[in-house]
Formats: C-alpha cells, structure tokens, sequence
C-alpha cells in the first residue's frame, strides 16, 4: 500500500502539471523546483499540452508484480511539444504499428492494481495515437 | 596518499546457487580473498550490495557479514548504487586506505537473485530507476535499454543484427572462466535466432541476473607479508561520476556521461592515455550498455561502438580486449557483486594468470562498473608493477 505517495503526484498523474523556468523559459517535466536547463530556481507551474511524439518504443511481454493482466504492453519515450521527453506506455493501439515520430496525445489511465485485490488501483497518464 | 595495492582476490561461481543463501556467499569469497593476501587482518568491510533487502528481506550486511566473517568489532557498511554498488564499495575500500585511516580494507560485493523468482524480481530492479515516473509506467530494466537501442539503431543505421558482436565475444571469453556462468561459446546463429524480449532487445542482449560473491583485500605497500607470493597489482586511479536517474532526463540519452567522466578523472590520476590500456572490462548488462561504453570512454566515435564489436575488434589480443572472463553475458550479472568480479577478473589478468583468457602483456585494465544506463559510473585503473 502507497496511498500517500501516488496521492501527492495526483497533478502530474492526471493533468502533467510540471513547472516552467522564470529565468530561461525551459520547461519541466517531472518539477524539481531547480531548473536542469540553468540551474536557477524554477517553482512556476506550467500544465503540459499532452501532446508529443514517439521518441523511441518497445514492448514488455513479462512485467513487473501489479502489470502483469496488462501484458503486453508498449512503453514509449514520449517527446512533448513544450521539450522534456517522459517514459510513458502507448494504449488503444489495436494493430496500428508503431514508428518513431508517430504524434501522440496524452489519456488518463488505470496504471497498476498494488497487486492485492483489495489495494489501490493507480491511475495516470498513457498516449495514444493523435490523428 | 598511500599506494593501495590488491593484496587478496576470491570468488564463488555465478549461477544459481539454490542451496547457498546470502551470508554463506559473502562468506566465501571473503575467506579467499583473506587467505589469498597471506592472512591479512581486515580493519574495516565495505558491502557492495543492490537488492537484498527486496530480494532477501534482509538490510544491514555489513554488520550480519561482518560477524559471520568472524570480524565482529571492526567498522563495516554497505554501499548502494544500484548495478554499480560493487565499484562503489571498490573505491570506498580504495579511499580508506589511500587516506592512511584504514591499514586492510576488506571489499565483497554480494548478490544473492534467486531468493525471488518471476514480475517480484523484474519489480525489485526496477526499484533502481526512478519509482515514480519509470517504474509506475510498468518498465523494466531491460525495456528501459531496448527504448536506448532502438534509439540509437534507428539514428545510426544499425543493421538487426549489429550487436552480436557483444555476445559473441562475452561468450567465447567465458569459456575459459571457470567461474562463469555461461562456459560455452555460441555461434553467430545462436544470437539472430534467439527470442525476442523487448523488440529489438533479444535474449543474447541482456546479462543474465545470477547469485554470486567476489571479493578483494586492499592494503598500502609496506603491509604486504614478507612472503608475499603474487605479482604486485595496483589501483592507479579511482573515479566515480553521476547522472539523471530517469533516462527521459537525460539531453542526450546516446552519450553515457558518467561512462567518459570517470574514466578520464581515474586515467588522468593514473598518469596514462587510452592507448596504455591493455584491457576493458565494461559493464555489458546490456549489449547497447557496452556499445556506449566503448564510445564514452573513446574507444569508438559516437555511434559506432557496435561496428568496434562487429569487426571483432573486441576479442582477446585485437584492438581493445574487453569481457576477457565473459563479462556480465557469460560470468553472469550478479547484481552489486558484479563490480568486484571485474576487480577479481583485472587482478587475475595482471598477475598473469588467466590461462586461456589472458590478454598477452597485460599491464593496465580499466574497469568500469555502471548503475542503470550509467545513472552512476565508477571507474578504476589498475596497474602491475615490479616490485
């Protein structure tokens, strides 16, 4: 059980709520409240657009304990329009192949039960293909 | 600083062992390496460690190790950094004796996997990336290198079948390690034919996770036994360099870092150019790991590295010899030990002593003993020298 750890990230999880640099405009994505870009501080939030494009992708046939009834399942390396790139898995492809550079929308998602049938369900952001 | 010379070297084999836990492991190794430096008296124990509180429910080695080495008393910790927790603990026993404090360090790395099998193992590594914006989205180690490889074969035209090189050396390598996991080489078949894991990471790309323990003594020159029967092995140089845990945080996730950083800070201490390097030992948990390594530490030029083993310009007494027991594919993968396998792996090279294996006039290794896709790096030179 990890209640109060997904809790606290319900901004990022639902809404990729990250922050933006007062100093050099970079935007950030996961916040870490000091800007990676130029090392001043950055605490200015900043929603993402939800849309990018697949930077690199793969596919996961044995997952870790709480993804197992999803497997398989793709996970991209998702690039944002605004910059960062994210880890993130790829949903309601049906038989679409995946390419490099296909554009794609963030969609909010179950992500893993806590592999206990009566523990919290985790929800969050996936992407799928943009038309 | 003093001069820190490997005095003693021990190691169990990796693979499963089912009937031997945790502490028995750790044990093992330690009681060669002791007897190996001529019986040596340890001051203080560094654990290199990346799982057992996951995988065996059990923290605080030093302690638990230190009392079943019948060392009760003297100092001894753990040191954590995930796949390079064995190159970490290396140079905390290097730092104890260079600065004068610690007069014979004592460094085991210990893994012991099989005490979880199945998603509960996958689940424990992926605990070494980062928790809440990797592992929530269902990665696992070996997906998160297979993201870097595709990468990497779609910006540099890599052809399906570029890295076999990779396996192909570790293989033919571990065959004359009697330690290895894996002592049988394999024919370039073997690897276009095995199963898929992560698209396009295959079964031959990913070192396989073993149990193990590798130990080594370390102590200043002037300690050594009168007696002293081995050729004289030294650390010439010690660094270590960190990066984002996350892969996504990287700016440029194709050009390990740390991989460059630490080995330039342990080749410049120890006086030398890459060209002086007789053999690497890189850390192939993944064949795109190696690949990287090689560019990193500038053995090849950016996107390239696979085309070094391709050529097998990799294999024994060829351009750079690298894997020379097999490395993580063949000896095996375990965990924090791994490092210090390398550092066992050096030693046995320099002293001359790796029969089939040996690299022909080894005088100096690096070793680099990376955690994640090189979120940390720690490289060491080691260095045989005439008394």
């Amino acid at each position: 059980m990890e209640i109060p750890r997904h809790w606290r990230l319900k901004q990022q999880r639902y809404s990729l709520v990250g922050e933006v640099c007062p100093h050099c405009d970079h935007k950030i994505f996961p916040p870490r409240d000091i800007c990676p870009n130029c090392g001043d501080e950055a605490k200015e939030l900043f929603t993402f657009s939800g849309k990018g494009e697949v930077y690199s992708y793969t596919k996961i046939y044995e997952a870790p304990t709480g993804f197992d009834a999803n497997a398989p399942y793709t996970v991209a390396l998702v690039k944002l329009e605004e910059g960062p790139i994210i880890t993130a898995q790829l949903t309601d492809l049906d038989s679409t192949p995946v390419e490099i550079g296909m554009p794609v929308e963030m969609v909010t998602r179950k992500m893993r039960n806590d592999g206990d049938e009566r523990g919290i369900i985790v929800y969050g952001y996936k992407f799928r293909l943009r038309t | 600083m003093s001069e820190v010379i490997i005095a003693g070297i021990g190691q169990t084999e990796v693979g499963e062992h089912w009937e031997i836990g945790l502490r028995e492991l750790a044990i093992a190794a330690i009681q060669d390496a002791v007897r190996d430096s001529g019986g040596l008296k340890p001051q203080a124990l560094f654990v290199g460690n990346m799982l057992a509180p996951n995988l065996s429910n059990q923290a605080h080695l030093g302690a638990l190790l230190a009392d079943y080495a019948g060392l009760t008393g003297i100092e001894a910790v753990t040191i954590e950094a995930a796949g390079a927790s064995g190159g970490a603990a290396l140079r905390q026993g290097y730092l104890a004796v260079a600065s004068g404090m610690v007069d014979v360090a004592l460094v085991v790395g210990v893994e012991k996997f099989t005490d979880k099998i199945g998603a509960g193992v996958d689940a424990a590594l992926a605990t070494t990336s980062d928790s809440d914006f990797e592992a929530v989205q269902g990665m696992t180690l070996a997906a998160q290198a297979a993201l870097l490889m595709k990468r990497y074969m779609h910006e540099y035209n890599v052809p399906k079948d570029g890295f076999a090189g990779f396996a192909l050396t570790a293989h033919a390598n571990g065959a004359n390690n009697p330690c290895a996991m894996f002592r049988k080489a394999i024919k370039p078949e073997t690897y276009t034919k095995a199963e898929m894991v992560s698209e396009p990471l295959n079964m031959f790309d990913i070192a396989p996770n073993a149990d193990g323990a590798a130990a080594v003594v370390l102590t200043r020159r002037d300690l050594l036994p009168k007696d002293f029967p081995h050729p004289l092995v030294r650390i010439a140089g010690s660094a270590s360099s960190s990066d984002t845990l996350a892969l996504h945080d990287r700016k440029d996730m194709l050009y390990f870092d740390t991989a460059q950083i630490s080995a330039g800070k342990a080749m410049k201490q120890a006086g030398i150019v890459l060209d002086q390097v007789s053999f690497f030992e890189y850390h192939d948990a993944f064949s795109i790991y190696a690949a990287l390594s090689l560019e990193a530490v500038g053995f090849a030029i950016k996107g390239r590295g696979w085309k070094l083993a391709e050529d097998g310009e990799i294999s024994l007494n060829r351009k750079i010899s690298c894997a020379t027991m097999g490395g993580m594919k063949a000896r095996g993968f375990p965990g924090g030990a791994a490092g210090v396998y390398q550092a066992v792996e050096a030693a046995i090279q320099l002293r001359g002593q790796a029969e089939a294996s040996q690299v022909t006039g080894a005088k100096i290794a690096l070793i680099q003993s990376l955690g994640g896709p090189a979120s940390t790096a720690v490289s060491h030179i080691f260095e045989r020298f005439e008394a």
